[in-house]
């Protein structure tokens, strides 16, 4: 049905890679930064709501550049996590997963805030008397309640990620095989003659792949509400 | 011999609680009306509200004791407390409800414990089912069940009747009274119904506005009950 160049292959690939390891390291993040900002008042809060959204209203252009200032080699963070961790982002596969995580975190964010907030807990109240310390709470009551909303966040923040462009050229540019994911590759072959076919494969492919995960959502999500309610 | 003992104070909006009484075996009612601060007590009981000033003292040992800056955490405090509305976990099916407390202690499995007290409450047919499945009746026996099972040194059972209608409401007091003479925990029972605890009490304390008014047996549900009065 694809009939894809192997570079086209690679474009793919990479698109899910990157993807992926952008979803599964904001996990942990926005699970913790959610339960802040739905549970915990604290100085400052009102500051980090602004800047975990902030991402959603700058021009991506906007954040690819200051992801570039900060995290490119000579930015204060990228030279400090190269000095002492080896790590690189700039112009690598790297730098796009880590562009695509900041832009899709504010996705992920608010329906794990959402279903933090919605949770009677009143719940947990029952699972301390029951002997459960404040962290098995949160791990056998808390965070299983809270499952349909990690699912949502996952599944919008892995297409904001599928689909993410400005931010990521903007920081690692857009080089075959390294940093070109088909956001950027679809961009590249209009832009030179008779490149249209090919754009077209990867246009089709990507309504394949933006179906695909929102089905996968739709089936996790019903499975969770099953096995909550019962029916 | 005494198990619990307890004297609280603690300002709520209006109200200045100030509760003292003493708990034995059985079932020690605390009977008075809407209002009067009998959930406060048993959830200051339970650890889940701070008293201002006082102590509580389970089987000898110090929960709470607001000179001393004792504050026993309720996860530690090891009493089952059954609430008005269940609470149970809708993730959870009803065996594995009932199996929480022993997992979140760490005790080893007790297939014989699991079995007698599933068997005295008669909810065997609900294990594989979800709560959202189950009758209010059923709701309540198994939130019963998973209390016991965590192996209280006391029980606390807040109006466990009050969501109930009158025919639910017969059919788990037999239980509750076979609970009390079968396994031998002390329990705390909250009611604003004298009917129900001249089933269930041996002890009663009678509390208005947040102040012990009266304490003595069975005699203090009669002459002068609240829902005859009111």
């Amino acid at each position: 049905m694809f009939d894809l160049s192997p570079a086209e292959w690679t474009a793919v690939e990479l698109s899910l890679r990157v993807s992926i390891v952008a979803t599964a390291f904001a996990v942990p993040f926005g699970i913790a930064i959610g339960w802040l900002l739905a549970r915990k008042n604290f100085w400052g809060k009102t500051v980090l709501d602004g800047l975990v959204h902030l991402p959603l209203v700058l021009p991506p252009v906007v954040t690819g550049y200051l992801l570039l200032i900060s995290f490119g080699r000579r930015g204060p963070i990228g030279e400090f996590l190269y000095d002492y961790f080896g790590i690189v982002f700039s112009f690598r596969w790297t730098g796009a997963a880590l562009s695509c995580g900041v832009m899709g975190f504010p996705l992920m964010i608010r329906p794990i805030r959402l279903a933090l907030e919605a949770i009677d807990r009143r719940l947990e109240d029952a699972a301390a008397t029951l002997g459960a310390n404040n962290v098995l709470v949160f791990f056998t009551v808390t965070l299983p309640l809270a499952l349909p909303g990690v699912i949502a966040g996952v599944v919008l923040c892995f297409a904001r990620a599928l689909g993410e462009f400005g931010a990521t050229i903007t920081f690692v540019s857009n080089i075959p095989g390294e940093t070109q994911t088909i956001s950027a590759a679809i961009y590249t072959l209009t832009q030179v003659p008779g490149g249209d076919a090919a754009a077209g494969r990867l246009v089709l492919l990507s309504i394949v792949l933006a179906f695909a995960a929102l089905f996968a959502s739709e089936w996790l999500g019903r499975r969770a509400t099953i096995r909550f309610h019962g029916e | 011999m005494t198990v619990l003992a307890v004297d609280v104070e603690k300002k709520l909006g209006a109200l200045q609680l100030s509760v003292r009484f003493e708990a034995a075996g059985g079932a020690t009612a605390l009977f008075g009306p809407s209002g009067a601060g009998k959930t406060s007590v048993v959830n200051m009981i339970a650890g889940m509200l701070t008293p201002d000033r006082g102590s509580v003292a389970l089987d000898g040992t110090t929960l709470f004791d607001a000179a001393a800056g004792i504050n026993m955490p309720p996860h530690l405090r090891r009493i089952g407390y059954v609430f008005q509305e269940g609470r149970l976990f809708p993730h959870l099916s009803v065996r594995q409800n009932l199996d929480y407390g022993r997992r979140m202690s760490g005790h080893p499995r007790d297939p014989d414990d699991f079995a007698r007290i599933v068997a005295l409450l008669d909810i065997g047919h609900l294990l594989e089912r979800r709560p959202r499945l189950l009758s209010g009746g059923e709701r309540q026996r198994v939130a019963v069940g998973r209390a016991l099972l965590m192996r209280p040194g006391l029980l606390l059972l807040d109006e466990p009747l009050a969501s109930l209608d009158a025919g639910r409401k017969r059919e788990i007091l037999p239980y509750l009274v076979r609970l009390r003479d079968d396994a031998r925990v002390p329990m705390v029972y909250v009611s604003h119904t004298a009917a129900e605890l001249r089933r269930i009490a041996t002890k009663v304390v009678r509390l208005d506005a947040g102040r012990v008014v009266a304490a003595g047996g069975l005699e203090l549900l009669d002459a002068t009950a609240l829902d005859e009065l009111e």
